[in-house]
């Protein structure tokens, strides 16, 4: 962990990517972080813990970036996620209006029950399969890519830009598989964490997070053997 | 060398039952006086030979068969070892193998003489050439054997059925010409009629042909007589309820009953590890109708990957036991004792994983892993892409039906591979992506807050790993791979084996590079052979120790004791007496390295 006085200041954020399944928040960190895109990728188990560092003039951002999976079942286990997290990507599909909708119940959950002062970014992903940047070739490798035009973006700028601005969140379209405005999204977050709230602080969720009772389908260890666990291996 | 027709309607009645299970930790191995004893089993009486029903044996009708009378004059002279040895594909090596396959099979190859030409000069050179030269056929390499039920079209058995929204909308007869000519199939649907999961076409093209499978097994659940399996042409259906999903696999590739049930079983497990059973039942309490690709959605992937590891054929599954890393014993002590001297409180298993291969395992004193919870944690990692695509850590809930089919654990996992502080210390090494050669730490606990927790064990196990140079020895012994077996038993003719170590349910096996690895197919002729050896010595009225078996293409012997179970194949032409010898050898090498093969115990807390 670095010094807070330290030559030029470095900081942890925690950050958490929030939307519907296969909007491609996974697509987003890997370009962010290993400035990579994998066609077809799989869907995320769980979620997924990355780091990196963001270079500001003044300070060192480093993210600790929970990429979470965004299959409804997965939906219970966000707030261990967003709790205590200084910044949220809230990502949609803009070729996708179910994915806004969902989008939207995220930034809501977010304002109720995330911590005051979180930063919270809107990202339209898959810019690609619109016709309006020059180096995306809108293959349509997902479910979208029909039709003649090559422009299958159902979600406008203004739509969303207009939803962004009423409830003030930062507001970018991006291309994973192109790059295109990917680390700018990430950037303008570092800038937007006010320096108040930048602290050293480590493992926001690993100290003040355990006592959350109603954990219903914990295993108790201490409950009777499963009789097939008679089976097990001797290992 | 399927098994076919006439052994599946026997098979209908009398497999019902799956084989038994082998018992858990017997006390001690029991010592040499058994092995002596196996071996005086080898004695004809207690031999049963199987016979493919492809009419290798017995008859002259088949165009092999023909062969028979002609394989004299081409060795009258001084044939030379060019011919026999480079032109594997010419006739007379076929021919000498259907002479081989039409002689009692008992027999050792010196018989071979009187049987086809009387009093031939057995001290002959050409003789000895052939004989020597026939011995070295590998099994399955006359692959144009057109046996019937064949894995010709194998090789494309996992290639993507298109979708409907490519260029050729219209194909819809074609594509579902590509389903049907899918060797195997699994379904899952609901007890109301709902698709859930298909291994191939999407829903949409087989909605009818799941239509017809629901109304089938419902006729029969009505009649209180639930439908367990049958067979149309060559293909075979069985059928698992569980509740309110249905689980069907359709299969041409002649796996018994037994096997089949247990591949649907799995999946039914990766189902369970998903949801859970409360949560399953509660589902469809609520709403029978319910449609339960939208809970599942996203593991879609996990079930194709499960199901494609037994088409291929999986020995890990076919004899219900883990694979490990074979490490020196100290060695792998002294990764249990780093690893349990770092442990978290909220640890509840820890595992070291090498390409899906088990290096190190801590559990507490009264809980131990089972192999099919294993399997599920070892086709997320390691099969399906999911997990490793992504990078980085990882914090997975799932559930592990055989511990627990009632709630979630939580799983660490990370990767070694592309982790720069761990590996720094052997910067030289050059870092591959191949699944094979993956490292894996894998931390599971009941406390889904624990990530930090074990994050953190998992840094310092790191550290401690490398540091005490046992990442360089795991990352050796997984590139030294699987054991080769001209090493350990010389002049064996026998081509691969498996060892099941029936106390520590843990197998070892050669690898399989040399012969089976080229093809997809020859993999998985050895695979249905090790199927079949499998199904026979497990049947349920048979008492069988050992079972030679010779076929077309290959021969194999199934050998089975308290202590452990071996299987090995070899060319069709190798006496029983060389793989009977083949085979003891291989088991002493067993026995002596029996504590680098397998865990045994493991690291307790």
């Amino acid at each position: 962990m670095a010094d807070a006085n330290a030559p030029k200041p470095s900081s942890s954020v925690k950050l958490v990517l929030l939307g519907e399944a296969a909007v491609g928040k996974s697509s987003l960190v890997l370009r962010f972080v290993n400035n990579d895109f994998q066609e077809n990728k799989e869907p995320t188990i769980g979620a997924a813990f990355l780091t990196q560092k963001c270079q500001l003039p003044t300070r060192t951002i480093k993210f600790e970036i929970w990429d979470t999976a965004g299959q409804e079942r997965f939906a219970s286990l966000a707030p261990m996620y967003y709790r205590n997290a200084q910044a949220a990507l809230v990502v949609y599909d803009l070729t996708k209006p179910t994915s806004l909708i969902k989008a939207k119940h995220w930034v809501a959950e977010l304002q109720r029950q995330a911590s005051p002062g979180i930063v919270i970014a809107l990202v339209g992903n898959k810019l690609d399969l619109t016709n309006e940047t020059s180096d995306g070739d809108a293959a349509g490798d997902d479910e979208a890519g029909s039709g003649e035009s090559d422009d299958a973006r159902k979600v406008s700028t203004e739509e969303a830009k207009t939803y962004a601005e009423e409830e003030s969140l930062l507001f970018f379209e991006t291309s994973a598989k192109t790059g295109h405005n990917v680390t700018e999204v990430f950037t303008a977050i570092a800038n937007a964490i006010p320096e108040t709230s930048l602290k050293s602080a480590r493992g926001p969720g690993a100290s003040n997070a355990a006592g959350r009772g109603a954990e219903e389908q914990r295993v108790q260890l201490g409950g009777p053997r499963n009789p097939d666990s008679k089976e097990g291996c001797a290992c | 060398m399927t098994q076919e027709g006439a052994d599946h309607v026997n098979d209908n009645v009398e497999e019902m039952q799956p084989p038994p299970l082998p018992p858990r930790r017997k006390a001690e191995v029991e010592p040499a006086p058994l092995q002596a004893k196996a071996t005086t089993a080898l004695s004809s009486i207690d031999i049963q030979t199987l016979s493919f029903p492809d009419g290798s044996r017995g008859t002259f009708s088949t165009p092999t068969s023909r062969a028979v009378s002609s394989p004299l004059p081409s060795i009258s002279g001084y044939a030379s070892p060019n011919q026999f040895g480079l032109s594997t594909a010419n006739s007379d090596l076929d021919e000498s193998m259907s002479v081989m396959s039409f002689a009692p099979t008992a027999r050792p190859p010196a018989d071979l003489a009187s049987l086809v030409a009387g009093g031939f000069n057995k001290k002959s050179r050409a003789w000895q050439l052939l004989r020597s030269q026939s011995a070295n056929v590998q099994p399955f390499s006359s692959l144009k054997v057109n046996t019937p039920g064949g894995l010709t079209s194998f090789e494309t058995e996992f290639d993507e059925i298109p979708d409907i929204d490519g260029d050729n909308a219209s194909d819809d007869d074609s594509r579902l010409l590509l389903w049907k000519s899918k060797l195997k199939h699994y379904m899952i649907l609901s007890s109301a009629g709902k698709p859930i999961w298909s291994r191939h076409g999407d829903l949409s093209l087989i909605n009818s042909y799941m239509g017809v499978v629901q109304t089938i097994i419902s006729f029969y659940e009505g009649a209180k007589n639930p439908l367990l399996g049958f067979t149309a042409g060559n293909a075979r259906f069985v059928i698992v309820t569980e509740g309110p999903l249905y689980f069907i696999v359709i299969s041409r590739l002649g796996e018994s009953d037994a096997q089949l049930r247990a591949q649907l079983d799995a999946l039914y497990m990766q189902i369970l590890s998903t949801l859970t059973l409360p949560a399953l039942k509660h589902i469809f309490v609520n709403r029978p109708s319910t449609d339960l690709r939208k809970p599942l959605q996203g593991t879609e992937s996990l079930l194709s990957s499960l199901a494609d590891s037994f088409t291929k054929g999986s020995p890990s599954a076919l004899l219900g036991a883990l694979e490990c890393l074979r490490v020196r014993k100290s060695q792998r002590h002294s990764i249990n004792n780093i690893f349990l001297k770092l442990r978290t409180e909220k640890l509840l298993y820890g595992l070291i994983v090498a390409g899906g291969k088990l290096v190190s395992v801590i559990r507490p004193r009264r809980h131990s892993l089972h192999p099919s919870d294993l399997q599920l944690i070892f086709n997320m990692l390691f099969e399906s892409g999911g997990v490793k695509a992504g990078g980085g850590e990882n914090w997975i809930p799932l559930c592990l039906p055989a511990f627990n089919n009632s709630g979630y654990l939580y799983m660490y996992v990370s990767f070694f591979d592309g982790d720069t502080e761990a590996v720094s210390q052997k910067p030289a090494e050059e870092r591959s992506d191949t699944p094979e050669e993956e490292i894996a730490i894998i931390l599971i606990s009941p406390d889904k807050e624990s990530f930090y927790d074990l994050k953190e064990m998992r840094d310092k196990v790191a550290q401690q790993l490398a540091k005490q140079g046992s990442l360089a020895i795991i990352r050796a012994a997984v590139k030294a791979g699987r054991p080769d077996i001209s090493s350990l038993a010389p002049s064996s003719q026998i081509s691969h084996f498996l060892y099941k170590s029936r106390a520590n349910v843990q197998f070892c096996m050669s690898t399989l590079e040399t012969t089976f690895s080229n093809t997809l197919v020859a993999r998985r002729r050895l695979m249905t052979l090790y199927h079949e050896l499998h199904e026979s010595v497990h049947a349920r009225h048979s008492h069988l120790k050992v079972l030679h078996s010779v076929g077309a293409d290959a021969s194999s012997l199934a050998w089975v004791t308290p202590v452990f179970e071996f299987y090995c194949v070899a060319g069709p032409n190798v006496s029983r007496a060389l793989m009977t010898q083949g085979a003891n050898r291989i088991i002493q090498w067993a026995k002596k390295e029996e504590e680098r093969l397998f865990i045994i115990g493991g690291g307790v807390f």
